[in-house]
């Protein structure tokens, strides 16, 4: 099986460790991983805030450079729920416009193959004991497109659950939106920040040491929030917790 | 602040002031999640809920593409059955008739059942401006128009209000406008039922005209129904001898067969009841029982508009239920008022600028009032794709012009994007640079970091490692 990285443009320009970290963890789980260096960006910030028809040549790029592989990992539930559920909107989008076929057509072939890391995990490689170990208390929340759009359900709890080690913390309200919401976070900052802000006390009042999600743009909202209220929790990407092991710790 | 939304400022910053409100803030996220909870037991009860809802879907999607059939059909059989049905395009034209209506009867009094196109036509201002003083009789209406006020919630108008502000509005107003408050009124609930009980009984009684609108019309025997809690309501809908209903066009269903699935859906979608406890329904005029004169307004108002709208149709499903407001973190934190509309949270958001269009600053800053979360599409009994309408509105609203910053930013970002040796570079001058950062930024970039820290740029991005680490690994071979 050839597999591809989808490492999304936030987590290679601010967070290559989630990268290294996925490479590490899949490596240990036999995979063969490429990370093609043609990928760049899905388009979301484009599609969301307005600029559909600006995310159609990134579609178009995610469709050739992705095109040979089997499977598509990426360690980010939006930038999935984008390909998997809105690259297929674009195409029909386009098509009811009179614009052509040719995007539906490009999208077809890696819209299928695309997965969420904790999806290609569990449904794909068949595990939810990845060997991890990581000694610390640990809260999870669930993002939204994760959740609602690609409907990860149970399975980034079940990694965690089976991560040796670790104390799985139920956080109140989990399903709540943590107020990231990609150009939200500018445009409404001040609604943005206060649902971050209610996160980050319900991720406090836990108990955890770490607030953990499979999207690190959440983090981005979030982590910034705990550093600003100087909170002792710490934000981490569930490819951290499951990439870490008894001979090599995460620090 | 009673009235109009006239001169209402964009979304954030109205939901900043609200945000500052201590006691609305708590007052809503009180309300919000104790009907939110309840919601989600009422509707897990249910095997078949998700059968329900895409029969809901269907019946309404089937309904709105043959709209002209039903509504020729429902003239019909309203006019049959002794009605008269009168077609208003907007909300000038739905004022007028009601306005020449309650003249023709001689009377300067009207009792109104709880409704939502009334109070989108803004319709008790325009009878008042012709003399004509229009009495809300749904406790909460009643509590927004004693206070002066306006609706902040589609269900519970006065959600921003808790008991001891609702016993300092009857105290001062009752008496204003009608029957006063006991002597000695306090906060307990039942007490300020009592209060409103006295107070609208002496309204039903005197008053010979009623006003309502319909949650549902019956095409196939011109029956309307209003589903409500109070029974407050049905005293309108059964004692004066005139009763107008002002309904929006998308709320025509086929057959009694259809509204079966809707009274399932309603009651437990808006307040976790597994019946509705008053569901009125009449069908034109009956010698010696209820209003001897009856007049559909049938109201269009921007609804052949947005029905044209491939994408942004499905919010004319909405049946009023108001679930997606009471998961909304955004309305919770906002507040209805924010949303300059009578229509306010995720469906207001999508519905008022389609039917009032995206010119005004607040209708062109509706679509962006979303973290596009999904919670609402998660528990729309008629499955509308909110999210799925406030993207397609904020295309509307960039191809409108303006937003000049951004739309250079996102044309400067696309073209980056779609050139890999250019992204890579920007990567490496911001990992270059990183000490220089500040932890602040200037100008528009305040509205991130002025609640949170910016992320920390990592000393090379992960295609350089990656690609060195491939090096090595062909090295080693």
């Amino acid at each position: 099986m050839r597999v591809a990285l989808f490492l999304t443009c936030v987590n290679d320009t601010l967070y290559p460790g989630t990268g290294r970290a996925v490479v590490r963890l899949l490596n240990r789980l036999g995979v063969d991983v490429d990370f093609p260096l043609g990928q760049t960006c899905c388009g979301q910030p484009h599609y969301n805030t307005g600029y559909r028809r600006q995310a159609e040549p990134l579609a178009h790029r995610f469709a050739d450079v992705f095109a040979d592989y089997d499977a598509i990992v990426t360690p980010s539930g939006s930038c999935g729920a984008m390909v998997r559920e809105l690259y297929p909107r674009m195409g029909r989008r386009a098509e009811a416009e009179g614009r052509g076929s040719s995007l539906a057509e490009a999208i077809a072939k890696v819209v299928p193959v695309t997965y969420e890391l904790t999806e290609f995990l569990v449904d794909i490689l068949g595990v939810t004991d990845v060997g991890a170990y990581f000694p610390h208390k640990v809260t999870y929340h669930p993002t939204c497109h994760g959740l609602r759009s690609l409907g990860l359900g149970e399975r980034p709890r079940q990694l965690l659950a089976a991560v040796k080690g670790l104390e799985l913390m139920e956080l109140p309200g989990a399903e709540e939106c943590c107020g990231f919401g990609g150009t939200f976070a500018m445009k409404n900052a001040d609604v943005s920040a206060s649902m971050g802000r209610d996160k980050v006390a319900a991720a406090v009042s836990t108990g955890a040491a770490a607030l953990c999600t499979a999207d690190n743009s959440c983090l981005m909202h979030i982590g910034g929030i705990i550093r600003r209220q100087d909170e002792d929790i710490r934000p981490l990407h569930i490819a951290e917790i499951l990439a870490s092991t008894e001979d090599e710790p995460l620090t | 602040m009673s009235g109009t939304y006239l001169g209402m400022p964009a979304f954030p910053e109205a939901a900043r002031q609200a945000l500052g409100d201590d006691t609305l803030r708590a007052n809503l996220r009180h309300a919000t999640h104790t009907i939110r909870d309840k919601r989600a037991r009422a509707v897990a009860e249910l095997d078949d809920w998700a059968e329900l809802r895409e029969a809901g879907k269907q019946i309404k999607d089937h309904t709105l593409q043959h709209l002209d059939t039903y509504l020729l059909q429902l003239e019909e059989a309203v006019t049959a059955a002794g009605g008269t049905v009168h077609w208003a395009a907007d909300a000038a034209q739905a004022n007028r008739i009601v306005t020449d209506l309650v003249k023709a009867t001689g009377e300067t009094e009207v009792v109104k059942v709880k409704s939502m196109a009334t109070q989108e036509i803004e319709l008790n201002e325009h009878l008042a401006a012709e003399g004509i003083t229009a009495y809300e009789t749904d406790l909460a209406e009643l509590i927004v128009q004693l206070g002066d006020d306006r609706p902040s919630h589609i269900l519970v108008p006065a959600i921003h209000r808790n008991r001891s502000e609702i016993r300092d509005i009857f105290r001062d107003q009752m008496g204003i406008w009608g029957r006063p408050a006991p002597e000695g009124l306090t906060d307990e609930p039942a007490e300020l039922a009592e209060a409103a009980r006295l107070h609208l009984r002496e309204k039903f009684l005197r008053a010979k005209v009623g006003i309502s609108g319909a949650n549902f019309m019956v095409a196939e025997t011109g029956t309307l129904v209003v589903v409500e809690s109070e029974g407050n309501g049905r005293m309108c809908l059964t004692l004066p001898d005139t009763l107008i209903s002002v309904v929006g066009i998308e709320k025509v269903v086929p057959t009694w067969r259809d509204l079966e699935v809707f009274l399932q859906t309603l009651p437990r979608s808006s307040t976790a009841e597994r019946m509705n406890p008053y569901t009125s329904m009449w069908t034109g005029t009956a010698d010696g029982d209820g209003p001897r004169n009856f007049h559909l307004v049938l109201l269009d108002n921007g609804r052949t508009d947005t029905l044209a709208d491939e994408v942004g149709r499905q919010a004319l499903r909405c049946i009023r239920c108001s679930a997606c407001l009471n998961v909304c973190p955004v309305y919770e934190r906002a507040g209805g008022h924010a949303y300059g509309s009578v229509y306010p949270g995720p469906i207001g958001a999508i519905l008022t600028p389609q039917l009032r269009g995206t010119t005004s600053e607040v209708d062109a800053s509706l679509p962006y009032a979303s973290s596009l979360c999904g919670a609402c599409y998660e528990v729309c009994p008629v499955a509308i794709d909110i999210p799925e309408v406030l993207v397609h509105l904020r295309e509307r609203v960039v191809d409108q012009g303006g937003h000049h910053l951004e739309r250079a930013a996102m044309s400067a970002a696309a073209w980056a994007f779609d050139h890999p040796a250019v992204l890579a570079a920007g990567q490496r001058m911001a990992s270059r640079t990183r000490r220089l950062h500040p932890s602040r930024l200037p100008g528009p970039g305040r509205a991130w970091s002025d609640s949170r820290d910016l992320p920390q740029v990592p000393d090379r991005p992960f295609r350089d490692w990656w690609q060195r680490q491939q090096g090595e690994k062909g090295d080693a071979q």
